[in-house]
């Protein structure tokens, strides 16, 4: 059996700026389906606790600071267990402040990096080093992966046991796949020693590379379908993803591992996990706010901002998602948050790189698209947004009474354009910058420490 | 128009707007002094970053014509070479002023980045394997010479359609014109779902070729035959070459060039009777003036302060002597 999950806060980070003083969260509109709260109440944070729901506009402040939470909502804290950090090696995209504190301003209390940095992170030494930097310099609670395999190469292991013993969080190539499925098995076989998830990105390059080996760098691009049809782009099919994931979890099986599928894509993928789950296989999975949010007729535009990999897909794919989220077959929503310089970005859609940022507006976007239009629960949603922390040892926050307070203040009238003010993250390669999203994120907290304030409320005059 | 980036975003008026103007320029050809002066003084910038004979040196001899001064820029020997980004190779032409820019890329979309970059007006000469648009448009008009009207008509487009910007188009283009289009070729050069994408039937083999009209093959990409898209060239001939056996009579025979002799087509067929590939060439000349005069000349003020674009401003051409 797993071990008892250890809380967020546990992961590197500064231990926030401001001490965890006293504060009362007046007349909130308090959610969290995990711990039965659906009520108006006075949220007492107390020594870093929830110490205390009473009733609404009973509490005397005394000396604890006062927000006016009337008209708000008081969440349990999000936790993304896929961003990408960009550091070391690609700071000019992305740093562990930066990123983090778009993380804070998204509502995140925690977040996973992935490994493919510059150079991957494949050491013990790499990861010690970023764990030291993260206590330094993280505003959220920050865990880091290793790579699976030496360079992400994909043919060598890497020293997972003692990966683990530095700290590194859990094991991934993302950003690659794991091709070689002995290599994909032996690791499977290692986790029963190492212990360390496995987070794999799920795609076949003989599938999803046309032009195949001989231009590897020009492979498909977008959603194979009646978009790529009519623009020549080519496709990258969507059982590129989906027999990647049928072939890890028959491994996983055979060898009683557990893996984690990251940005599923595909209604075929859902279809994969969700057999796979039937079967009784170890296998949790997450999707993107983008790919629950947008299709690929997006890319019609040929806007970059439009690339990612996975791509966006069809109507009937993100269809597939949403149900798989309100069903739980997708256990979690993650970001893929994806920082690209402008010069990456600003060619033409093939030479462009893949990704979008999106820990600012993960949230805010999922309010707007499904919950507003009666597609989701809020309640589904807020449980997804934090249960990417159990895949991966930890657990997700809760408002329960005697819980440490990782905690967001969320506006659900306001509406805002992301990238108006300009952004948290160093870059700005984000798909819903100058849309107008209804709901935002007002304040952060993690372990009773406000780690983000939003400016206009901050001031007081939201 | 503003720009010409894509056959998708045209109406079927302005592509028989276009056509027109096409008609008024092969009366100049058929001139002695074969100049009009619409462009004095303005600039066009010819900007390849693929190899091309036939669409660099019409767009070229097209802006001559109409007495525009041309700077072409081909990839190979440029500052391109050296690593410059588009964005910054499209600033620095600019700066010289240009009324136009005529750009093809192996990218699809790069003509819209360029016109977002750009005072210029920009036309496509081929993005990727994404649009061909002057390419359609010299195929509409040298069939609207043959057969007067598309309406109704059957246009089978054979061959490597996976990898052809023209197929594209040229669906789009013959479609909108009011012709029906099929496109043939084996299963793994045809797109998923291009039928939905582009409103045309989708046939593996040539059994039913009779019923065309019009037989537009494409290129052949022999490069391409590393990949295993199809077994062989011997296959591939077995199956979809045109040949004096399967072309019949009374039907038209396209190719956008260059020809591969004996892949898409067999010798006879290319120089036979029913061809028009030459005329394709010859269209293209005028085609693309009339592109050129729809986006610099069309309705818009003149340097000297007159309107160009009223109808008899093509009808009506003056010649002029080339300066000494």
């Amino acid at each position: 059996m797993s071990a008892p999950l250890r809380p967020v806060s546990s992961l590197g980070w500064r231990g926030g700026g401001e001490p965890a003083g006293d504060l009362v969260l007046s007349r909130a509109a308090v959610l969290d389906p995990r711990a039965g709260l659906d009520g108006a109440y006075d949220v007492v944070v107390r020594g870093g606790e929830i110490a205390e729901l009473a009733a609404a506009g009973s509490v005397e402040a005394g000396d604890a600071e006062v927000v006016d939470a009337e008209g708000r909502m008081v969440l349990p804290a999000f936790f993304d267990p896929h961003v990408h950090l960009r550091t070391p090696g690609d700071e000019d995209e992305e740093d562990l402040e930066t990123g983090t504190r778009a993380a804070a301003s998204g509502g995140y209390c925690g977040v996973l990096a992935m490994a493919n940095t510059q150079p991957p992170v494949d050491s013990a030494a790499d990861v010690r080093s970023l764990r030291d930097r993260a206590s330094e310099e993280a505003f959220v609670p920050t865990g880091f992966l290793a790579c699976v395999t030496r360079g992400m190469a994909g043919e060598e292991l890497t020293e997972m046991a003692e990966l683990g013993d530095a700290g590194a969080i859990a094991f991934s190539d993302d950003g690659l796949p794991i091709s070689n499925a002995r290599v994909m098995r032996r690791a499977l076989q290692y986790q029963h020693l190492v212990g360390g998830q496995l987070a794999l990105h799920e795609e076949d390059h003989d599938l999803s590379r046309p032009a195949g080996a001989h231009a590897p760098h020009k492979g498909g691009v977008m959603h194979e379908g009646i978009v790529s049809a009519a623009l020549g782009l080519a496709g990258i099919p969507s059982v590129a993803e989906s027999t990647m994931i049928a072939r890890d979890a028959a491994l996983a099986a055979y060898e009683d591992a557990r893996i984690h599928v990251q940005h599923l894509s595909a209604r075929e993928s859902v279809a994969a996990v969700a057999a796979a789950k039937d079967a009784g296989v170890r296998i949790t999975c997450e999707a993107t706010p983008h790919h629950l949010t947008l299709t690929d007729e997006e890319v019609r535009s040929l806007d970059s901002r439009f690339k990612m990999n996975p791509p966006l897909r069809g109507a009937e794919d993100r269809q597939a998602l949403i149900d798989g989220i309100r069903s739980g077959v997708i256990d979690c929503v993650a970001t893929d948050h994806a920082p690209h310089s402008i010069d990456e970005k600003e060619v033409p859609f093939e030479e462009a790189a893949m990704g979008t940022t999106g820990l600012e507006t993960a949230f805010a976007t999922l309010h707007t698209e499904l919950v507003i239009p009666g597609v989701l629960q809020l309640g589904a949603l807020v449980e997804r947004m934090s249960a990417g922390a159990v895949p991966f040892g930890l657990g997700p926050p809760s408002l329960a009474v005697g819980s440490e307070a990782s905690l967001v203040l969320f506006d659900p009238q306001a509406e805002w354009e992301p990238g108006a003010e300009g952004w948290e993250s160093r870059s700005s390669n984000s798909c819903f910058a100058g849309r107008t999203l209804r709901g935002r994120v007002l304040m952060t907290v993690v372990a009773g420490r406000a780690v983000y304030r939003q400016r206009s409320f901050a001031m007081g005059v939201a | 128009m503003r720009h010409l980036l894509a056959i998708a975003e045209l109406e079927r008026g302005d592509i028989e707007r276009i056509m027109e103007r096409a008609e008024g320029f092969a009366e100049v050809g058929r001139r002695d002094i074969k100049k009009v002066p619409t462009l004095r003084g303005r600039t066009i910038v010819n900007l390849f970053y693929e190899s091309s004979t036939r669409t660099s040196s019409s767009f070229e001899l097209a802006a001559k014509r109409l007495s525009a001064d041309v700077v072409s820029v081909k990839a190979a020997g440029s500052s391109v070479d050296k690593g410059e980004s588009l964005k910054d190779t499209i600033a620095t032409l600019s700066a010289y002023g240009p009324e136009a820019i005529v750009i093809r890329s192996p990218d699809a979309g790069a003509a819209d980045l360029v016109a977002g970059w750009t005072e210029a007006a920009v036309v496509n000469a081929g993005d990727g394997k994404h649009e061909h648009p002057s390419q359609a448009l010299l195929d509409v008009y040298t069939l609207l010479h043959r057969l007067g009207s598309l309406e109704g008509k059957r246009i089978w487009i054979v061959g490597d359609v996976l990898h052809s910007r023209v197929a594209r188009s040229n669906v789009l283009a013959f479609r909108m014109m009011g012709a029906e289009v099929t496109v043939c070729g084996p299963p793994t050069l045809i797109p998923r779902a291009v039928d939905e994408a582009l409103g045309c039937d989708v046939t593996y083999e040539l059994d039913g070729l009779a019923e065309a009209d019009v037989i537009y093959a494409l290129r052949m990409q022999r490069e391409r035959m590393g990949e295993q898209f199809v077994p062989s060239i011997r296959e591939y001939v077995a199956g979809y070459q045109i040949d004096a056996r399967r072309l019949g009579s009374r039907q038209l025979l396209m190719h956008p060039g260059p020809v591969n002799r004996g892949v898409e087509l067999a010798p006879e067929v290319i120089d036979g009777p029913n061809s028009l590939i030459a005329e394709q060439v010859e269209s293209g000349l005028v085609v693309r003036m009339a592109i050129l005069y729809e986006l610099l000349a069309g309705g818009r003020p003149r340097p000297d302060g007159g309107r160009t674009g009223d109808p008899e401003d093509v009808g009506t051409p003056t010649p002029i002597k080339e300066p000494a």
